[in-house]
């Protein structure tokens, strides 16, 4: 199997290929919401620096899809808030 | 109208700026790079008088907290994004509490107030620090600032001519005394020079002929990723005081943690002195971490999004350089601020006009002279 899931959507990917390329590649430009105005982000530096591509894999926040391999089974979903909402 | 070039757009050339416009001085700055380029932009912003001993410095940090409630009067508390948060220093041992304790006896006689804080006030004041600290004390009077915003309000409010990508290559003498400065777009005419150069004002002060010991201490901030409001003040061990007036030159830590308005927390402060070498030094930056985490148990499930360095300007006696120099009649230095400039910028800027115009000062200059450290070994 090279698929993850992304929202609930199953994902292909080719192997060696980052979690933010697949989705790229199945047309996701999308990955999280701000923390303000819920404002949608995805790549943008792709190299791991800017931290717009916020995802959150297997329920922890805060992974950058650029930098995340994609693997199979990984349940990716859009992050909303920080990530760590419940500490507020 | 009296001609005053500053040399310098960080935070003091700013304040100096806007002190001397406001004294009615004809003022251009000269900077090299840009606006807050320096150690301005590499800092936290913060506006202390909880760190500060009895003394000269003290005197200059108060009256320059009175002049950014000003400025935050005048200019707007969000275009300086002011911060009134105050400062908890917390002490991880009954020695440290000790000597926090005694610390804070001399300052409330000097017109600091605090009150202290048992391990329950703490936590009831900061919620996610350790539950094993010793105490701490709260000092309501400590600020913050955006420093590179607030470098560049002042800079805008003085109505000085900025030129920027202009580089001071010495000074144009006559009769004695300063006419102007050469530089790399050309000369400028002056009757008076202000070296606000922060931790350039050293090479700064050679190119005059008139050279004044200030050195590079370099220090780094870790940034983490954005977190919802955690940290409500300005929070720091009680042995970041003994490191600020240490004079060794490895590597110390202590911990200073603050949130900030966009969600990032701050996390210092490490000193070293190791010249301009921006090396991200992993020994620097794992050892701040720990002791962040130490105070603040919750950070160690966050990510760090970043790491900067910045060079603070040393003075060997701890103390900056604000006055004339007495080798080269219209020179003045206006640097040497360690990791105290954004607290102490207006009033610095206040002396410094003060002493252009010959008005009388809010704060004796004396201690401050550039004399005392003329020919002292940097």
């Amino acid at each position: 199997m090279t698929e993850f899931s992304f929202d609930g959507r199953p994902i292909r990917y080719e192997s060696g290929q980052s979690i933010g390329a697949a989705l790229l590649a199945s047309g996701i430009r999308s990955l999280r919401r701000t923390r303000r105005t819920g404002a949608s982000r995805g790549l943008f530096c792709g190299i791991g620096v800017c931290f717009d591509c916020l995802v959150t894999i297997d329920g922890v926040a805060n992974e950058r899809a650029c930098l995340r391999s994609a693997t199979p089974g990984l349940a990716v979903t859009t992050q909303t808030g920080t990530g760590h909402d419940e500490l507020a | 109208m009296t001609r005053v070039v500053i040399v310098g757009a960080g935070i003091v050339g700013a304040a100096c700026a806007y002190y001397c416009a406001r004294a009615g001085l004809d003022v251009t700055v000269l900077e090299r790079q840009a606006v807050a380029a320096g150690t301005t932009g590499a800092g936290e912003g913060n506006i202390l008088l909880s760190d500060k001993a009895p003394g000269p410095e003290l005197t200059l940090a108060r009256r320059s907290t009175e002049l950014w409630l000003e400025l935050a009067e005048t200019l707007g508390v969000q275009s300086l994004e002011l911060d009134r948060k105050g400062g908890v220093v917390v002490a991880t041992s009954a020695a440290a509490l000790t000597a926090l304790t005694a610390f804070a006896a001399g300052q409330t006689a000097d017109g600091v107030p605090s009150e202290a804080l048992d391990p329950a006030a703490l936590l009831a004041a900061e919620p996610h620090l350790a539950t094993d600290l010793a105490g701490g004390r709260y000092y309501p009077q400590d600020l913050q600032v955006q420093p590179m915003l607030a470098a560049a309000r002042l800079l805008a409010a003085s109505g000085a001519t900025v030129r920027l990508g202009c580089e001071v290559y010495g000074p144009q003498i006559d009769g004695g005394g300063i006419t102007g400065v050469r530089t790399s777009t050309g000369p400028v005419a002056a009757d008076h020079v202000v070296n606000a150069a922060g931790t350039w004002g050293g090479a700064l002060s050679e190119r005059f002929g008139a050279p004044v010991p200030v050195l590079p201490r370099r220090g780094f901030v870790l940034v983490t990723e954005p977190l919802p409001p955690l940290i409500r003040h300005k929070v720091y061990t009680a042995d970041y005081v003994a490191n600020v007036a240490s004079d060794d030159a490895g590597l110390q830590t202590s911990s200073v943690i603050e949130g900030t308005r966009a969600g990032t927390v701050l996390i210092g402060a490490s000193r070293e002195r190791v010249g301009f070498d921006r090396t991200v030094s992993l020994p620097a930056v794992r050892n701040l971490a720990a002791r962040a985490v130490r105070v603040f148990p919750v950070l160690a499930q966050m990510n760090l999004m970043r790491v900067y360095a910045g060079f603070r300007p040393y003075c060997p006696d701890h103390l900056p350089l604000i006055g004339a120099d007495e080798r080269v009649p219209g020179l003045l230095h206006a640097c040497g601020h360690e990791g105290a400039g954004i607290g102490l910028a207006p009033a610095t800027g206040e002396l410094i006009a003060g002493l252009v115009t010959g008005a009388a000062s809010t704060v004796d200059p004396a201690p401050f002279s550039p004399s005392r450290l003329v020919g002292a070994p940097a």
